[in-house]
């Protein structure tokens, strides 16, 4: 192998096996300078944004931020991503501010006739409502038998006029039914659900919708205390109208013949209900957005 | 011997001593004053050490790496206040050892997920997260509703996050201490002997799991989401307080 001559680079001195030097050439230029300029750069950082700790405090930084609160009023704060935020909320507020405004004043059954407010309820109220609502109630309200009520249909738990509906938001709600296993028999319990079947047009025993039905409306099991005599449920409780095709606590609809839609019945009245709670949202959304959600919510199908 | 440039970087015995120098000066200006400025973690009422229940359930979230995946920090940005709700304040995680602030966002933040949706759905969610968000890529945790909750050692638990600072009370003394500084109803559910009874109590009270008569490890996750970022009432915190302290 030829010998190689030394070039005329610098070299730190170190050879290793016989010919492995290091080379010791100067930073590239470009590279200095750069460095020399995030240098400057750090030090006008620190003049105009919060840095330097300096005992129990830190320099703000002479860089400020001002903008109109809610009130009007000129505030300014030296510059942070909080106070950025605040800005910001306050700008965006501001842009909101007639809609909101217009969405507050007008009662209900004003607002549907508006097509600039309706159309701000249908992209606005999307926002929030896919935020916070479909989690239970799915991305387009049509909610999951079992857990979560629909939106879409006209059948409504605890009423679905806007006041009701705005209600039910403000506060939650909360589902209870009592267990009947230890009040009743087996026997009287199946009586029951084919009773519950008939109402809204499923088959059933004729013998024991007849018993089903003395039984309902007995102090024994006393169904009628909630649902009502005529089984239509009671909205100030929350109790279910039994006499309409929607189901939610018993999954008729996913059982696959007549006998799974009666044991789906039958599971509801032997181990009640304990659940079916719906959070408030005071608190976590503002009046005007809950307003907004009913108006959304009202507009999905159902409303009455 | 000088300190020319070439002296240090061919002594590897200097070159570490002055490395760290330097790396201490950084440490010293950015993070050690952190421990004075007395406005770093804001005085902000409500927030409490997590109850024996929320604890363990906190275990749970940590021994099952939710961390990997869902971030506890709500940053100030418009965006991550419209979606999660108020930015996440350092008082909130100080009871926290160590915090779950996390940067990986692969599920939404879970700063202020307590109170926003009803056990129910926690559980089938967890269960099952596509029974209820169909286009979700968590696993499912079927074990958590199955497996009976270790509450064996939960005074040994609260005795070593005593020793970092969480006010757990030992003895009547930090009892009543607790007692002026969360009000007894909260000060009953810091006390360590009591945690076993106090953690069934909670678990048969809050029914988190849908089952009031044994206690999951289900029971224990879903107290501890329902109560994240629900401490703080910033109904009563005028926004502008909050600017002062960064």
């Amino acid at each position: 192998m030829a010998e190689k001559t030394p070039t005329q680079a610098q070299t730190t001195g170190h050879v290793w096996d016989d010919d492995l030097q290091e080379f010791n050439n100067p930073l590239p230029v470009w590279w200095t300078y750069t460095f020399y300029v995030t240098i400057v750069f750090a030090l006008v950082y620190w003049v105009v944004y919060p840095s330097w700790p300096i005992g129990k405090s830190f320099l703000p930084g002479v860089n400020t931020i001002t903008y109109k609160n809610a009130a009007g009023q000129e505030e300014s704060w030296h510059w942070n991503t909080r106070s950025k935020l605040l800005m910001e909320t306050q700008a965006a507020a501001v842009a909101q501010k007639p809609y909101f405004d217009k969405l507050a004043a007008l009662p209900y059954d004003k607002i549907a006739k508006d097509p600039e407010l309706s159309s701000f309820v249908v992209s606005a109220g999307k926002v929030v409502f896919s935020e916070n609502c479909a989690a239970c109630h799915q991305a387009g309200g049509q909610g999951k038998v079992g857990f979560f009520p629909n939106l879409t249909d006209d059948d409504w738990i605890y009423g679905g006029s806007p006041e009701k509906i705005n209600e039910t938001i403000t506060k939650g709600r909360h589902g209870y039914m009592p267990p009947f296993s230890d009040a009743l028999s087996g026997a009287q319990i199946d009586e029951l659900a084919h009773y519950v079947a008939s109402l809204s047009g499923l088959k059933a025993d004729a013998a024991k919708v007849a018993k089903g039905k003395e039984l309902f409306h007995s102090h024994v099991a006393a169904c009628y205390y909630c649902h009502n005599d005529d089984a239509k449920g009671r909205k100030d409780i929350g109790s279910a109208n039994l006499t309409d095709k929607v189901w939610l606590w018993a999954d008729v609809p996913g059982a696959a013949d007549d006998a799974g839609k009666i044991a789906a019945i039958r599971k509801v009245i032997v181990g009640g209900l304990d659940k079916g709670v719906m959070p408030s949202w005071q608190g976590r959304l503002s009046e005007q957005q809950i307003k907004l959600l009913t108006v959304y919510v009202h507009e999905l199908g159902g409303g009455k | 011997m000088s300190f020319k440039h070439e002296n240090v970087e061919t002594n590897a015995g200097v070159l570490l001593v002055l490395t760290m120098i330097a790396i201490s000066v950084g440490g010293m200006v950015e993070i050690a004053p952190l421990f004075f400025i007395k406005d770093t973690t804001e005085n902000v009422a409500g927030v409490r050490p997590y109850t024996p229940l929320e604890s363990r359930g906190r275990d749970i979230y940590v021994r099952e790496g939710c961390y990997t995946c869902h971030s506890q920090m709500i940053r100030p940005f418009r965006d991550e206040q419209l979606r999660y709700g108020h930015y996440s304040l350092a008082a909130e995680s100080k009871y926290d050892h160590p915090f779950q602030w996390g940067s990986k966002r692969t599920g939404p933040d879970l700063a202020r997920v307590g109170a926003k949706y009803s056990n129910e759905w926690h559980v089938q969610h967890l269960l099952k997260p596509t029974s209820v968000v169909p286009e979700s890529v968590m696993p499912n945790y079927p074990w958590l509703l199955s497996t009976k909750l270790d509450i064996s050692d939960i005074g040994d638990r609260m005795r070593a996050l005593r020793i970092t600072g969480v006010p757990y009370s030992a003895n009547q003394e930090e009892y009543e201490h607790n007692v002026k500084q969360f009000g007894e109803a909260v000060a009953k559910t810091l006390v360590i002997a009591d945690a076993q009874k106090n953690l069934v109590a909670q678990a048969t009270d809050g029914n988190y799991d849908g089952d009031r008569g044994s206690v999951s490890e289900m029971d224990a996750l879903v107290a501890y989401l329902q109560v994240l970022g629900t401490m703080v009432d910033f109904s009563k915190i005028k926004p502008e307080e909050l600017v002062k302290f960064r």
